[in-house]
């Protein structure tokens, strides 16, 4: 159903791109796009020392010729020391190379200011969304009666439903308060269990954190209470990591599950099952098509550790500039370093950036009519609601079409603006919503909010 | 907490294949070889298919061109040749913000999609291919086994069965297991130089139907492991079998670019699926794999491969791109290196010379030393091995004494995997392990001979000296043997035949 919304919009966005092409007339000459969670579609440039190290590993020439910084030519070939006949097109070790493997865990304990990381619990994967399906993979049990279930929030994004379901297993919706900024409510968490009681089997719950598509940052406390909450029903814990760099509330930080449970203190650290994943696909690089992410995997059985090798293992291993990717990602130049100005000068640009967007985004949406916005803490996205007037609704239903898909392809139609509709993430019932990543370059940011403030004055009043 | 029974069954019903834990023990022995607790100084790996780790340069077009789709500054860089620099554009034309960092679609970039589906019409003499056909995977494995679970349903009696042969991938046991699916063997014909019997394939066929519903049957020609290249008569009738009994043919077609056999060409399944009737052009369902991991250009860690689905229903084509959107999505870089391997630079263009000498190097260092370990494995005593016409491996034969069959019986492991596990562990040598296994063999080994000539060498003074070791050490004789006839021996095998060792054997001590 879901994949059903998505396709309508993707339909009508390469109908309306072929139409540009060919010189259709339109009022605008291309089109928007900012329903992915996609910087570098949306104009975000890569990080130059990322893609020097990676050049470099690709073609070994460079590493001879000083066109390159010395770190980076040093990093290369420190790299490609540890790949098997020195080229990035030999597989590696299941798991990831075993110094890049090391190299995460060393990441993670400075991140978590010194809890301990084990390398032989980290899995590099070819994004964390593989890793994130294998582990459901392990929990599942499609033929036991009743089935297996995992808790996941509503909104949520819909490749996370849709690897639950095809793993065999159900999805058991919990919903977030929108009115309470998205917040996470410990509640929720307990009429979910609830209505799932006879229906299936609950084995997990996964959080994301900060949200997608929904911009919240969890506080220490409502972690604690999930910590507490998944202990007290014997669930195992999924938190996915993956936006941890793209904070922007001004007063919020992000801390991972890990080490809020390690700080938690025995029994719970001791017990409390946690899967944890990043990537290399947010954040400051956006390297999506590079596929580079991992999983953390926390006071897991050993024997239930053998499992999760056999089902890596039975795919071959990590694209191995994915890898790579990760290794730069988590050891990125540092003062000193000769890469290091223009690398902090294009972080902060991008960080900078991001903060005017989501101020921007946040003003112009709820001065809009019609529109409301939570605070968007930290992600990659906006998720305003959208009022939507009775006659909308309306004429949503003649066409067919959910509402919001109905909102968004006219958004799509009149000003070439591609977003995506709430009915791809779930939401409660009666409200309506759109998804746009702020992950962009300023002008994009600027031009969409242009496109976005025209269309919709326009609707409401066509609509009213 | 999760303890083993929560466990996924399925997941707990994935066979590990042999060559996972050798793999495991590999590591274990390079590290003893780095403290100078070995005979030897590296692990040699010649098990897993992957010709750079042994010392096989990447296409240097390929590799120069991703480095400036990763780093478009190089495109101002006029060192480097201005075909690879325009191709470098185009490409990242083709990609979302012009940054090889972009998400695609699901079933890969368009641009490159419409450039595979060039690459097989002109393959095929002209047999249209259409994009809308092609999916853009991370490796030929992962689009199998998008289908193979499309084709999954059933349990027990109900299952849906894969005719797979035997021998066949070594990943594949394992990739059915996970998809929920029985594979069913078809026995390849040793003696013939492992070709498909269709006798023996309607049989399997037939007494399958009572524990399965056979719907599909993987084929991998040139085959994997075993460098059988088929005919067109014995492709025509593998098709026609399918047909008749209404399977789906999954035919991994990866190795298509290293038939050098004599008088063998590769013709594709639908090539000859094309020529045939009507009856069968329009019904077959067929299915292509094919993938960055050949023998040309070895990139198996850029992670990209693609299927050509033939005469499958538009609602199930749908469902594939479902699918993959929930599997590995393909990296971009790979994605690129596809286009580039299928649409290489042509005659005229600056890289053209430098291109066709590093394939055409390729191709004849595998054809040589296919020969060459040939001669050496047949005139190793309780060693025969099959000709190869294609592929990359050899998959020879082992003829093991009882008593070494005794051993592995007593240690609770097959033949082949304690001949390969101490291989390993007192030469540094690591292959694959054959299939059938089992207690009475027959036993195999899987050797990748795509490897520099001078490793080839490595590998086979290895080989041969424990083997003969392990041969000799069997032998109900008094006369124990001496470090020198050790040597002796292993030399006079490995400078028989007429292709004689490319460096005398004192150097190959020194370098060993």
């Amino acid at each position: 159903m879901k994949q059903l919304e998505h396709s309508v919009l993707a339909r009508r966005t390469n109908q309306i791109k072929k139409e540009l092409r060919q010189g259709v007339k339109k009022p605008y000459k291309e089109v928007i796009d900012v329903s992915w969670g996609d910087p570098h579609r949306a104009g975000v440039k890569p990080l130059t020392f990322v893609r020097q190290v990676l050049a470099a590993c690709l073609y070994p020439q460079l590493i001879d010729s000083d066109k390159l910084p010395v770190d980076v030519r040093q990093r290369a070939q420190m790299l490609l020391g540890r790949c098997a006949g020195g080229s990035v097109g030999s597989y590696t070790a299941t798991a990831g190379i075993p110094k890049i493997v090391q190299r995460v865990s060393e990441f993670i304990t400075r991140r978590d200011g010194g809890v301990p990381s084990n390398p032989k619990n980290i899995y590099i994967s070819p994004g964390s969304q593989w890793a994130l399906t294998n582990i459901f993979n392990i929990l599942a049990n499609a033929d036991a009666s009743p089935r297996t279930g995992v808790l996941a929030p509503v909104p949520c994004h819909s490749t996370t439903i849709l690897s639950i379901m095809q793993q065999g297993a159900m999805v058991v919706p919990y919903h977030l308060n929108e009115e309470q900024g998205w917040a996470l409510q410990v509640e929720e968490l307990q009429q979910a269990l609830e209505s799932a009681k006879g229906v299936c089997n609950p084995v997990a719950l996964y959080v994301i954190n900060p949200g997608n598509p929904a911009g919240l940052i969890q506080s220490r406390k409502s972690m604690q209470e999930v910590i507490q909450f998944v202990s007290e029903k014997k669930l195992f814990l999924l938190a996915d990591e993956v936006y941890q760099d793209c904070v922007h509330g001004e007063n919020s930080k992000f801390v991972s599950y890990k080490r809020v449970l390690k700080e938690m203190g025995p029994p719970l650290s001791e017990t409390v099952e946690l899967a944890s994943f990043h990537s290399a696909s947010k954040g400051f690089m956006g390297e999506c098509g590079l596929r580079g992410g991992y999983v953390e995997l926390v006071n897991l059985d050993p024997a239930v550790m053998k499992y999760i090798y056999t089902l890596f293992s039975t795919d071959a291993c990590a694209p191995i500039l994915g890898q790579i990717a990760l290794d730069l990602m988590t050891h990125p130049p540092q003062q000193g370093d000769p890469s290091y100005p223009l690398y902090y000068q294009e972080t902060e640009h991008i960080r900078a950036t991001l903060i005017q967007n989501v101020k921007k985004a946040f003003e112009a949406v709820n001065s809009l009519p019609g529109f409301s916005c939570q605070p968007v803490q930290g992600g990659a996205f906006a998720f305003p609601r959208v009022h939507l007037p009775p006659k909308a609704i309306q004429k949503a239903k003649e066409e067919g079409l959910k509402p919001d898909t109905f909102y968004c392809i006219k958004l799509l139609e009149e000003v070439g603006v591609m977003t995506s509709p709430g009915a791809e993430y779930g939401q409660k019932e009666g409200t309506y919503h759109i998804r746009f990543c702020i992950m962009t370059t300023q002008e994009l940011m600027e031009e969409f909010l242009n496109r976005l403030t025209n269309f919709q004055i326009k609707f409401m009043r066509d609509f009213s | 907490m999760i303890s083993l029974q929560d466990v996924n069954p399925r997941v707990r019903a994935i066979r590990v294949s042999a060559q996972t834990a050798l793999q495991s023990l590999s590591a274990l022995q390079k590290d003893m070889a780095q403290e100078a607790q070995k005979p030897f100084k590296e692990v040699i790996d010649v098990g897993s298919g992957d010709s750079h780790r042994t010392g096989i340069k990447p296409i240097s077009f390929i590799r120069q061109v991703l480095a400036v789709c990763l780093y478009p500054q190089l495109l101002e860089d006029d060192s480097l040749p201005l075909d690879v620099r325009l191709r470098a554009q185009r490409l990242l034309q083709a990609c979302d913000g012009e940054s090889v960092g972009s998400y695609t679609a699901s079933s890969g970039l368009l641009h490159v999609r419409q450039n595979i589906a060039d690459f097989i019409t002109k393959r095929d003499a002209g047999v249209p291919s259409d994009s809308n056909d092609v999916f853009i995977s991370a490796g030929a494995q992962r689009a199998l086994m998008v289908v193979v679970k499309l084709l999954s349903r059933g349990e027990g009696q109900t299952q849906t069965g894969v005719l797979t042969p035997l021998p066949c991938p070594h990943t594949l046991p394992a990739l059915l297991d996970e998809a929920g699916v029985t594979a069913v063997p078809y026995q390849l014909t040793e003696e013939q130089g492992w070709a498909v019997d269709l006798n023996k394939l309607h049989r399997v066929l037939q007494s399958s139907r009572g524990r399965c519903e056979p719907r599909a049957i993987y084929i991998s020609n040139p085959g994997n492991p075993t460098g059988h290249v088929q005919d067109r008569k014995s492709i025509q009738e593998v098709i026609q079998l399918a047909a008749a009994e209404r399977l789906l043919l999954l035919v991994d077609e990866v190795y298509q670019d290293s038939v050098y056999g004599l008088n063998r060409e590769f013709i594709s399944y639908k090539k000859i699926l094309f020529e045939m009737d009507k009856e069968f052009r329009d019904t077959v369902e067929l299915v292509s794999f094919h993938s960055l991991s050949c023998a040309s250009v070895g990139e198996c860690g850029l992670r990209a491969g693609y299927m050509e689905v033939i005469n499958m229903d538009p609602e199930v084509k749908h469902f594939v791109d479902t699918m993959l959107c929930t599997d590995i999505s393909t990296p971009v870089t790979g994605q690129l290196a596809l286009d580039l391997m299928l649409n290489p630079p042509k005659r005229g263009d600056p890289s053209y010379d430098t291109y066709t000498q590093e394939t055409r190097f390729a191709r004849a260092t595998l054809s040589l030393n296919a020969q060459r370990a040939l001669e050496v494995l047949n005139n190793l005593p309780g060693m025969s091995c099959q000709s190869a016409m294609g592929g990359i491996y050899l998959y020879p034969r082992l003829h093991l004494p009882a008593k070494i069959r005794m051993q592995a019986k007593v240690q609770g492991v097959e033949a082949d995997v304690l001949y390969c596990q101490k291989l390993l562990e007192e030469e540094g040598l690591l292959v694959g392990v054959g299939q059938q296994g089992g207690e009475a063999g027959p036993h195999h080994l899987r050797l990748c001979v795509l490897v520099p000539p001078d490793m080839l060498e490595k590998v086979m003074f290895r080989l041969c000296s424990f083997h003969l070791r392990l041969m000799n050490g069997h032998r109900d004789v008094d006369r124990s043997l001496t470090g020198e006839d050790e040597k002796e021996n292993t030399e006079h095998v490995f400078n028989c035949g007429e292709g004689k060792s490319l460096s005398s054997s004192g150097d190959l001590m020194e370098a060993i």
